[in-house]
């Protein structure tokens, strides 16, 4: 039994280095894109167009992974897109994260009004779907880059309020919060000092899971057109672009897809795997 | 003969120490046996072994369970659960937690009455029907329509009593059948057993570590210690002179069912010591 | 008693939140970005055009009182007229939500179907390598949202082994006898196998795509319950009688641990309706999503707010089910 234990723990563990192993790689590629980039990603030749990749025949060996339709390098723009994808989970992810905790905190150890009212709103917003939500503002407030990240926040913040409220709702009961209340602490205190690093590991988890749904949503919007303008390197907008050419133009289609494919299933192993190790059950 | 014949069965955690060293014991046709020991000796492992319900982390080593002329661990799975399935039957310890919550008390009953043993439903139903009121239930046609969160812990005892009885056993597993129960309820249910067990001639194997019970209800007993049996012999004879110093012990450490007042002797930890050698090395 | 004090209470919530949810929509259209006339003409519009609708509108009234006159018509089932397909928007949608419907509920078969046998196997052979083995495929399909797995499944099934159509919901050149917009349901009653055919070919993708995600989470909690359930002692009880495993795990086990399940699967079909959007898109697949899609492409306004409107009261209305279902089949919540 105490084997079987420790084959799983190590099978996570293989699973937490690879994803982190391909998220670092992706960050070294976003902050040096222009030095790792062959081409520039805008750059179009019309004679060069849907070149296949290296290996296939009929290549152009300088495109190592082919042209889109506009003859544009599409490694190049792929590690372009990276930084707009990290980008956007980062900043979105973090910004949810610290919103949607701070509300958490605040109804689960405070209860009372704040609590009442803040599960209102969670009650209400998990009755819009969020792909249309997120369609619907940014309808109201215009394609681009910062709707992008607006939407994520605005729509998911819920995702953190709702378990770090019940969590610390948790947390509130212990005894320790007791007696450090008796100890003479102030409420506030307590939930700075004692709650939220009890809480921490949690957020962790989620702001993790977060930037994985960033991506996505990112990659999603982009593959509608309500993202950036279409010149700009997104993946999101290469599958768009991959979807429709592809009976002619496969590779347009299919090394965007892996790279997103393996990134969004990088945070989500990630996240997972960070919630086993922090879990004192599972330890 | 024997109906049930445990030969020289020895069982162990898979990867770890051995639960049943070699353990030898035989239930007469009608016979009631006590399987008596502390908790951990491996009583219930016996029961379990010859009904197959072994948890999975458990494997049996050696030996033979002889049912009925059949050595069991020789058959295949399936044919092996019907030939338990259609002659024994298991009476659990806990009964709140021994009924399906979700299904009615009727279903639970009469079901495998229909889908093993081939019964009408109109004769499973008249069975249970009869069994309730034989078990002293009041109103036992509105009990069957009832869900198990409706009744009492010795209401839901009497069911499963009725229920192990339902197809004529030869043989019945009881495990701890009074543990879980309060006092008062304990005395009516084990003088149900007893007077079912007259009636329907079923051979009993009772497992308990209460030798008060025993002495009530069983004609013989094996002692269990540490996964080995160390005494076998009729309650007559274990009461009046135990064999095996640690059924001595055990005998003293027993309150006097007949005596209360008498003192309590703790098993000696000297005795405990010569019999884990005994067991460990002999 | 307990059940219609539940059900009275739960009609209320769903009351509630719907008034939240209209609120919303009323502000997040007519008050953040400025004059709503000017949004809801094309462009070009005369001055006239606009004093006109603002009266019919009654934007001269204050913003309360708006949002009456607003939440009055759309309980009528004024919702407005599309600006890019000049027709009523109720109409619109109404014609759309059947695709999106038989969509929805193929997507939630294939996925009860698969996680249900994923779980089912799991139990049956627990502790082994095929456990294991289900346990990753399960981790990796829940990594992944519908989005991607439509991708892999056009790229595998509509272009590496092309056997499944990729796009559309029917093939065009067909001529359709239908008189509903329920096609699926139609063909099976017009006893038109081959158009019922054709119509699966094009829905086995999308549906599977929206299916894999949401099979993995039932496959996940069904087997855990089921594991937790296999312990109890009405489970050993039922063994010693002579019950197969089989048997034993779907007729004991399963009706018991089938509740969380039933919960979960209740609130993860709202997020596959709300997944439907990106994957009609994908598949090009005439539903609700992919008009919704264009009217944002396109800013019409009326028509987004019907069809969030629509989405809402489906996603409300699934969670009011489920609980009431939940409630139903609980014998100790009926006979509390």
């Amino acid at each position: 039994m105490a084997e079987g234990r420790f084959q799983v723990r190590r099978r996570a563990g293989v699973r937490l280095w690879l994803s982190a192993a391909w998220l670092i790689l992706l960050v070294i590629v976003a902050l040096f894109a222009p030095y790792i980039a062959p081409k520039d990603p805008l750059e179009q030749d019309l004679f060069s167009g849907r070149l296949p990749p290296f290996w296939v025949h009929g290549a152009d060996a300088s495109f190592v992974l082919g042209t889109d339709s506009l003859g544009r390098d599409v490694l190049s723009r792929i590690i372009f897109g990276t930084r707009i994808a990290l980008g956007v989970a980062v900043v979105s992810a973090s910004v949810t994260c610290i919103i949607g905790a701070a509300l958490g905190l605040l109804a689960g150890f405070y209860r009372g009004w704040v609590d009442v009212l803040v599960s209102r709103f969670i009650d209400i917003w998990m009755a819009f779907p969020p792909v249309l939500f997120s369609i619907l503002l940014i309808a109201v407030i215009g394609p681009g880059l910062f709707s992008i990240i607006l939407a994520i926040v605005v729509i998911d913040w819920t995702r953190f309020a709702r378990v770090i409220r019940a969590e610390a709702m948790a947390q509130g009961a212990m005894d320790y919060v007791a007696s450090a209340r008796v100890a003479g602490r102030g409420r506030f205190g307590i939930l700075l000092r004692e709650i939220l690093p009890n809480v921490l590991p949690i957020i962790v988890v989620l702001l993790t899971l977060e930037m994985g749904i960033a991506v996505i949503v990112e990659a999603i919007l982009s593959f509608v057109n309500l993202s950036i303008s279409t010149d700009d390197p997104t993946w999101g907008g290469m599958i768009s672009e991959g979807r429709t050419s592809i009976h002619q133009a496969w590779w347009v289609l299919v090394f965007p897809l892996i790279t997103l494919f393996l990134t969004v299933l990088s945070f989500s192993q990630l996240g997972e795997g960070l919630k086993d190790r922090f879990d004192p059950v599972l330890r | 003969m024997s109906f049930l014949e445990v030969r020289n069965l020895s069982a162990r955690v898979k990867g770890g120490g051995p639960l049943l060293r070699d353990v030898s014991l035989t239930v007469e046709v009608g016979e009631v046996r006590g399987l008596v020991g502390e908790s951990g000796a491996g009583k219930s492992m016996i029961g379990k072994a010859v009904l197959g319900i072994l948890p999975k982390a458990v494997e049996i080593t050696g030996g033979q369970i002889v049912l009925d002329g059949t050595d069991l661990l020789t058959l295949p799975p399936a044919a092996r659960r019907v030939k338990v399935g259609a002659s024994c039957a298991l009476i659990p310890q806990d009964p709140l937690t021994a009924l399906n919550p979700s299904r009615r008390i009727g279903v639970q009953i009469t079901d495998r009455l229909v889908d093993i043993l081939g019964w009408t439903r109109q004769r499973a139903e008249d069975r249970a029907l009869a069994l309730l009121t034989e078990v002293q239930i009041t109103d036992p046609a509105r009990v069957l329509r009832q869900y198990p969160h409706e009744l009492s812990g010795g209401m839901r005892q009497r069911i499963l009593i009725a229920s192990a009885f339902a197809a004529e056993p030869k043989l019945i597993v009881a495990d701890e059948p009074t543990t879980a129960l309060d006092v008062t309820v304990q005395k009516q249910i084990l003088k149900l057993i007893a007077a079912l067990q007259a009636r329907h001639g079923t051979a009993l194997l009772f497992v308990t570590h209460d030798l008060g019970v025993v002495s009530k209800v069983c004609q013989n007993l094996s002692v269990l210690y540490a996964g080995k049996v160390v005494e076998d012999s009729t309650v007559a004879d274990f009461f009046g002179a135990p064999k095996h110093p640690y059924s001595a012990a055990l005998l003293a450490a027993t309150p006097k069912y007949t005596d209360p007042s008498a003192g309590l002797q703790p098993v000696p930890d000297a005795v405990i010591a010569a019999v884990r050698a005994e067991v460990e090395h002999g | 008693m307990a059940l219609l004090q539940t059900l009275l209470l739960r009609m209320i919530t769903t009351a509630v939140t719907l008034l939240g949810v209209a609120v919303i929509v009323f502000f997040v259209i007519r008050v953040v970005p400025g004059n709503p006339i000017a949004m809801m003409l094309p462009p070009g519009a005369t001055a006239e055009d606009i004093a006109t609708l603002t009266a019919i509108y009654g934007l001269d009234k204050s913003i309360p009182q708006q949002f009456l006159i607003w939440a009055g018509g759309v309980l009528q089932g004024d919702f407005g007229t599309s600006i890019t397909l000049k027709q009523p928007v109720l109409a619109l949608v109404l014609g759309r939500l059947p695709a999106t419907l038989e969509l929805s509920v193929l997507a939630l078969g294939m996925a009860i179907l698969i996680g249900g046998a994923a779980a089912l196997t799991g139990t049956r052979l627990r502790e082994t390598r095929v456990e294991g083995g289900i346990d990753i495929a399960q981790g990796v399909a829940l990594s992944v949202p519908d989005f991607l797995w439509g991708l892999v499944l056009i790229l595998v099934f509509g272009v590496l082994v092309p056997v499944f159509q990729i796009s559309g919901r029917v093939t065009p050149s067909l001529q359709l006898p239908f008189v509903t917009d329920f096609y699926l349901v139609e063909s099976v009653v017009r006893l038109r196998f081959d158009l019922t055919l054709d119509l699966l070919s094009h829905m086995l993708l999308p549906a599977l795509a929206l299916a894999i995600p949401l099979a993995a989470i039932i496959g996940q909690l069904l087997k855990q319950s089921l594991k937790e359930t296999m312990h109890l002692d009405y489970v050993t009880l039922a063994r010693t009688q002579g019950y197969s495993e089989a048997k034993v795990i779907w007729s004991q086990a399963l009706p018991n641990a089938i509740l969380p399940t039933l919960t979960l699967v209740g609130v993860q079909f709202t997020f596959l309706i709300g997944g439907t959007v990106i994957i009609e898109r994908l598949f090009s697949y005439e539903g609700l999503g992919n008009m919704a899609i264009d009217a944002v492409i396109n800013r019409d306004l009326p028509l987004i707010q019907g069809i969030v409107i629509l989405f809402a009261v489906i996603f409300t209305g699934v969670n009011l089910l489920v609980d009431l279902t939940y409630a139903a089949l609980n014998p100790r919540l009926r006979h509390g």
